[in-house]
């Protein structure tokens, strides 16, 4: 029993002197000292999804005409650069 | 020859996701591919300063991203249109709810400060490691990696996602799962 009382108080003394440790321990609760929100996985990875939907509607497009054409034109011994 | 003939082909492979990432950036699919235009030119006429056996795709984005900081934000004139050009360029998705979530998601992301859109997106869609990314945007890769907490963070604020729907049973689990430990060790 009384080795526990001394476990917590040990503890307590450890978390006052390091309060971003305290905050480490809120999992997932906003705190106005702390602006970044420890996300959980399951967020992550939603936000990943909806990057990589965004991300792929370009890509899906592929290469427009222009980029074709320009880069063959790169080859061209005729026309250096531009 | 052998060297033009490949850079040229990592170029052409390489355009699909510069324009994804360009259009990230100036939020216009028009200024975005002038922009992916002119970092393909500079990179071609600057082949000699890329070194072999490296990222070829870091070295384009690096070149497009430091076109778009030095030249363009200098030309930035107004707020870009959140709905405008862009989202009547893309129209076509079947799925219409999926078609409104991007826009919604996308008008989110131009919420964030720059620096931090950037890294999410390199990090989080463009495939490249924090490493890779942090050589793109030229700091440190801890900055990388705040970076991209903090836009994780604002997005799911800005999208409301960190709803109660979505996590809070278990956070609610756990918090009475605490309390009944405390209430055992007291009695």
């Amino acid at each position: 029993m009384l080795g526990k009382h001394n476990a917590a108080g040990a503890r307590k003394t450890m978390n006052q002197d390091k309060p971003s440790a305290r905050l480490r321990t809120m999992y997932g609760q906003r705190s106005e000292k702390n602006p970044v929100v420890k996300l959980g996985p399951d967020i992550k990875a939603k936000i990943g999804m909806q990057l990589r939907l965004m991300y792929g509607e370009v890509v899906d497009q592929g290469v427009p005409d222009r980029f074709v054409d320009m880069l063959k034109r790169l080859d061209d011994p005729n026309c250096e650069g531009k | 020859m052998g060297l033009r003939k490949n850079v040229r082909e990592a170029m052409l492979e390489a355009v699909p996701s510069l324009r994804a990432f360009a259009i990230s950036l100036c939020g216009n699919v028009d200024r975005a591919d002038d922009l992916v235009q002119e970092a393909l030119l500079r990179a071609w006429a600057n082949m000699g300063s890329f070194q072999p056996g490296t990222n070829m795709s870091a070295w384009l984005f690096t070149i497009l991203r430091n076109l778009f900081r030095s030249e363009y934000r200098k030309r930035r004139r107004e707020v870009e249109d959140v709905d405008g050009s862009y989202a009547e360029s893309l129209t076509s998705l079947p799925e219409q709810n999926s078609r409104l979530e991007i826009v919604e998601f996308r008008n989110a992301l131009k919420l964030l400060p720059s620096e931090q859109r950037e890294s999410l997106i390199l990090v989080g869609a463009s495939g490249f490691s924090y490493e890779e990314a942090a050589q793109i945007c030229g700091c440190a890769v801890g900055t990388i990696k705040s970076r991209v907490n903090r836009a994780r963070s604002r997005l799911a604020e800005i999208l409301a996602i960190d709803s109660a729907s979505d996590f809070g049973p278990d956070r609610e689990t756990r918090a009475v799962a605490n309390s009944d430990v405390v209430r055992t060790n007291r009695s």
